[in-house]
This record gives C-alpha cells, structure tokens and sequence, in this order.
C-alpha cells in the first residue's frame, strides 16, 4: 500500500477490508459499480468483488434504504450509498419510522446491522439542495448510530466498526475532505464507534468538532496558539454513541467550551452536548459556552455567500477570542 | 388442495375469524387500548398463501397484519396478549397490533406506514439470492400503498434485479375511508400496473383460499425458479371498518351484503362438503379453533402487564438503549 490513502481512497478501502473479511458484507447504491461513485469513494470494488456484491440501483432511494433493510434483517451486512446527504430526506421514512424502531417494536426479535453511507456538507458550491450537512436529521431519531469521520485513518478503522457494527450506522463521510490525505492504518484497524480523540492539546479552550470542522478548528488552534491562547480540539467522531466523558475531561482541563459545527444552530448537535455539559459538568465551566456554526439558512451558491454562513477559521478564532477574555 | 389440507386450512381461518372477533370484544371491553384493524373477511389470503410457502419464507404484512401472523406461526395467546399490552404479548407488548412479529417463523413484521414495506421485502428477497437459499419474500399490502411512491421503486428495483418476491395486493376496495377507484388512475389498482414493470399481474378471488393457494404456489415456484417476482391482485373485502374508530357507514349497504355472502369461510366450507367431507367434521374444526381462542382470551388476560423498565431494552443489539459512553 502507498505511504499515503486519501480520505475518498480510504472509503474504497475501508469497505473493502470488511468485503474481504466476511461474505455477507454487500454494497448497493446509485452508480457506485463500473463507474466508482459519483465522488469516486467506491472505486475498485465492482472489480475486486463482482456484480454480485456490488450492486448499480436505480434512482430509487427508498428503494435502497428499504432492501438494504430487509437484506440486513435476513442475514446480510449490506452497505448502502445515499449519494448527497440531502438526498437521505427521500427516504426519511427508512430513517425515521422503519431501520431504528424495528427492533424495540419487535420487542428485540430483528437486528438491522446496515450501514448508510452519504457525502454529506458544504464548502464545495454544490448549492442548497446538495450542500447541507445533515446529520442534526439522524441525531433526533434514537435507534440510529451516527459516524461522521474526519481522516483517512477514522474512515477506514470506523468503517470496520460500522459494518461490523449490529446496530443501524448513518456514516457520514465529508465531501469537502475527500482530497485530504493521511497515513493508510494497519490491517484490522478498528475504531470503536463512540470513542472521541483529543487531536490537540491545549490549557485554555476545549474546541469540540465533527468531520470536517476538525481540520477547520486546528487550524484556528494554531492561529490562536499565536496569541498565547491553547486550545484543545476534541475530534466527536460520532454522534451516537456520544462520548461525552472525553468531553467532560477536556473540559476539566480547560474550562472553556466552544462546538464547531457546520449544521444550522437552530436543532445543531451542539446544542444537546452544551446542555450535557450544562446538566453534569457546570461546575467545570469559568465562562459561558460558544457555539459556532453556520447560520440558519439553505446554504447559497457563491463562495462569497457560502462563507457567510458556514463556519470559517476566522469565525472560530474570534469566538475563542471572546471567550479566553471573558 | 386436499380434502385435509382445506380442512386445515378452513381452521386456521377459523382461528383467524374468531381471534379477530376476540380483539374486537375486548376492545370494547377496554382491554384492547389504541386501535385495531382488523382483518375478518380477509382470512383466505393470508391463509391460502401461506399453505402455498414454505416455513422458511419471508412474510411482510401491514398494519392490517394480524392474519399474516397468525397464518405464518404466531399463536392466538401470543398475540391477544400483545394486544391487551401483556408481558407475555408476540412483540413484549412494545409493538401492538400494528406491529404483530414473529421473526422465528419468518414473519418479519407489520409495518404501519403505508407501503413501506415493499422495498423490504425485495431486500428479503435479494439476501435469499446472495445466500443462495431458494427462500422467496412475499408482501401483504392493501390497495392504497398501490398510489405509495415506495411500491414503484420496489417493483421496479425487483424486476431489473429479478428478485424471488411476490407482492399481493389486498384489494378490499377502500384505501382507508375513500374508494380506491375515486384515486387510483387504474381500474386495478396493482394488476394494472404490473406490466410497467415487466412482471406478471394477476388477480384472484382472495376470499377463495384454494385459488389463492393456487396462484401463490405457481407464483412462487416461478419466483424460487429464478424467474423474478409477480404482482397479484387478491380480491376481498373487510368486514369491519378501516379502524376501530370507524364504522364504515360510507359502505352501500347492497355492496357490502353481496361481499358478507361471498365470505371465504361460507366458501371454503361449501368446497369441504363437496369434496365429501363430513359437515361434522367440519363442526369439530370449528369448536377447535373456538376453543383455541377462548382459551387463548384467558390465559392473555391473567398475563402480567410489562415491567416498565422494559420501555429502556431493545433499541440497541446490545439490549440497551443509551445513546452516549
């Protein structure tokens, strides 16, 4: 393997590993055979494992939600592809009413182990029906898991935990960091669902981030680090299960909280973690709590008007700012 | 059919009919809380198809599902338990009557949002291929999941795939309250629509249980061959309303006559004697299924309700339901 895997290679890859691993592991989503995914993430895979375990659909998203649900309650592992994450509002009612209440309606008799993979956020002028990072829609819903990577490394070792996983997993995969590259983990690599990583320490601010807002929150960490201010980022990784004792931990340490997110404030996942830490950690906190996040509105065209409303390093290094004097 | 096999089958939807009639007195009774949807009146369709399948096969019924359950292994107790909210219910009384499954028989649950089953059952169906196994899905729905954008994406996905599932249409002629005519753009609402999709579209009297059988079992002989799914169109009708909250006065009172005289008990019956079974013996089936369920009534009745700690189990595989380390 080369010295480096990209994080779009590393989807390929980190399916792939499982597809080796064990036969019940398929894959079907729209134009993800021949031609490798619309964002090349399946690249590789029609030909090492066959039409048979690599399977074109139709445009047809309830459809693929739907059979990968049945195929997961009889026996198989499949991996589903949702291609924009917006498009998972096509099939909400797999999402919402049917993949994470079957088992308690049932009263435990039929397990979903499926995974539903989707390019999920902005930051790439796809406009407002192609750019929404979404995973707040799947955070409201108990029954569902809920990855959403920010390296290389994490999407192949929290694939494995995903397919592996005998719960229902929502896998986000970022596309603004599909070009960025890491260091191919070793075979078998595994990363637990539900396990955030401190990916920077730091005595004075707890920066906690998801998916792509974690390169975005180092990189105002070092700005800040300028100005004598250290930050700690914390990497969520996942949604559900959510860690919150690494965030608590942090938070001991620092004393200061902010949540980068990229989804709207109004019903973001920074809003339950703040108010985790508002319930069981007060008594850590020497300010209030900041969240940045994009604003509530469709996210815009122009790349102009997009920064307006997603969260930059600029809009991160000032509420960090604000809060260190406060 | 044979004489004993119709036999066992004029029982099991004798079970059927008085287990349905059962749900219905004890709701009035207020042991049954939420509602019902009963499905007495269409007994042979369920019946019929699961003498047609084997054990092994996958069922998806709907929210009208109780006869699906029945007919595919859960037994009169477990269910009416389920309904009366008991420990003992088919589901640990978490999922009630739209959600009677029994996954060990392969009855693979109702789903009460309409038509959202169907995409399921051609995962079944595909998972059976990647296996290998010759298993078939079938799916139960009435005529209103025919107008459900989730049963054309499921037919089609099936055909192009050549899926080994059978989709059956219970037409019972109301999609809820409203004619499925007044709405539909097709005078049959799935039989119609069959050949959009490259597959067979069949309709049968679904009151009969010996056509059902029929069709069904060439159905899924060709399904099982290798020859991709079929849509069948079962005719029926219901004998109660749509809900427990309604009475079903929209019904013409002339229709709804001639379809209580063509009930497929009064049908399967008539087919017994002719084929020279003795009215008694047919007497000693019908006390049997009476007794099954009288006796199934008491012993859900004298069951325990759940523990309530039991609301916090079985969301994860784990058995759990946290959400956060």
């Amino acid at each position: 393997m080369a010295d480096v895997i990209s994080y779009r290679e590393a989807v390929a890859e980190g399916i792939a590993r499982e597809m080796r691993r064990d036969p019940t592991v398929v894959c079907l989503g729209e134009d993800i055979g021949e031609a490798g995914g619309v964002f090349k993430t399946t690249v590789g895979l029609r030909a090492e494992f066959g039409s048979e375990r690599v399977w074109d659909t139709p445009i047809s998203e309830q459809a693929i939600v739907g059979a990968a649900m049945g195929a997961a309650m009889t026996g198989m592992r499949p991996v589903a592809e949702i291609m924009f994450s917006d498009f998972l509002a096509c099939c909400w009612d797999y999402l919402a009413n049917e993949i994470p209440k079957v088992r308690y309606m049932t009263g435990g008799q039929v397990t979903v182990p499926l995974v539903v993979r989707t390019a999920n956020g902005g930051g790439l002028g796809f406009g407002a029906q192609h750019s929404q990072a979404t995973e707040n829609w799947a955070f409201t819903i108990p029954g569902l898991k809920i990855a959403a990577p920010a390296t290389p490394g994490d999407v192949i070792g929290m694939m494995a935990a995903a397919i592996r996983s005998d719960d229902p997993v929502v896998f986000f995969e970022h596309k603004a960091l599909l070009a960025t590259k890491g260091t191919p983990p070793p075979p078998d690599h595994v990363v637990e669902l539900g396990r955030a990583a401190v990916v920077r320490e730091g005595a004075d601010v707890t920066l906690v981030a998801l998916a792509s807002m974690v390169p975005l929150a180092l990189k105002a960490a070092e700005l800040l680090s300028g100005e004598g201010i250290e930050a700690e980022v914390v990497d969520l990784r996942c949604l559900v299960p959510l860690d919150m004792s690494t965030v608590l931990a942090s938070l001991g340490r620092t004393s200061r909280l902010v949540t980068v997110e990229e989804n709207p404030y109004q019903g973001g996942w920074g809003g339950t973690l703040v108010s985790v830490v508002a319930d069981e950690g007060f008594g850590l906190l020497d300010a209030p709590v900041r969240r940045v996040t994009g604003e509530c509105v469709p996210l815009p065209f122009a790349d102009a008007l997009e920064e307006e409303v997603i969260p930059t390093v600029e809009k991160v290094v000032a509420a960090v700012r604000d809060l260190a004097a406060y | 059919m044979e004489p004993a096999e119709l036999l066992a089958a004029y029982e099991q939807m004798a079970v059927i009919r008085r287990t349905e009639k059962a749900a219905h007195d004890l709701f009035l009774q207020g042991l049954v809380k939420g509602t019902t949807h009963l499905a007495a009146g269409h007994e042979a369709i369920a019946v019929g198809a699961s003498a047609a399948l084997r054990p092994d096969d996958y069922v998806f019924a709907t929210y009208r599902g109780h006869h699906h359950a029945l007919a595919r292994g859960a037994t009169p107790q477990e269910c009416l338990a389920e309904l009366m909210s008991r420990a003992t219910g088919l589901c640990k009384a978490k999922g009630g009557s739209m959600h009677l499954t029994k996954a060990a028989t392969g009855m693979l649950g109702s789903y009460a949002i309409v038509g959202a089953h169907l995409p399921m059952a051609a995962g079944a169906a595909w998972s059976a291929r990647l296996r290998g196994t010759e298993q078939i899905a079938v799916a139960f729905f009435g005529d209103g999941a025919t107008n459900i954008g989730a049963f054309h994406e499921a037919l089609n996905l099936a055909a192009v795939w050549k899926l080994p599932v059978l989709f059956v249409c219970e037409n019972n002629l109301y999609m809820e309250y409203t004619p499925i005519a007044d709405v539909t753009a097709v005078p049959r609402p799935a039989a119609d629509r069959a050949p959009g999709y490259g597959i067979p579209g069949e309709v049968v009297d679904g009151n009969d249980v010996v056509a059902v059988q029929e069709v069904v079992a060439r159905l899924a002989g060709r399904a099982r061959a290798g020859g991709g799914p079929a849509l069948l169109e079962a005719e029926t009708y219901r004998h109660f309303g749509h809900s427990r909250a309604d009475p079903a006065t929209y019904r013409p009172a002339e229709e709804v006559e001639r379809w209580l005289k063509h009930d497929p008990l009064d049908l399967a019956r008539g087919r017994l004697v002719e084929l020279g079974v003795a009215p008694e013996t047919i007497t000693e089936a019908d006390e049997r299924a009476s007794t099954v369920v009288r006796e199934a009534v008491e012993v859900a009745k004298a069951a325990p309700p759940p523990d309530p700690r039991e609301a916090l189990t079985d969301v994860w595989a784990d058995g759990g339901a946290a959400w956060r380390t």
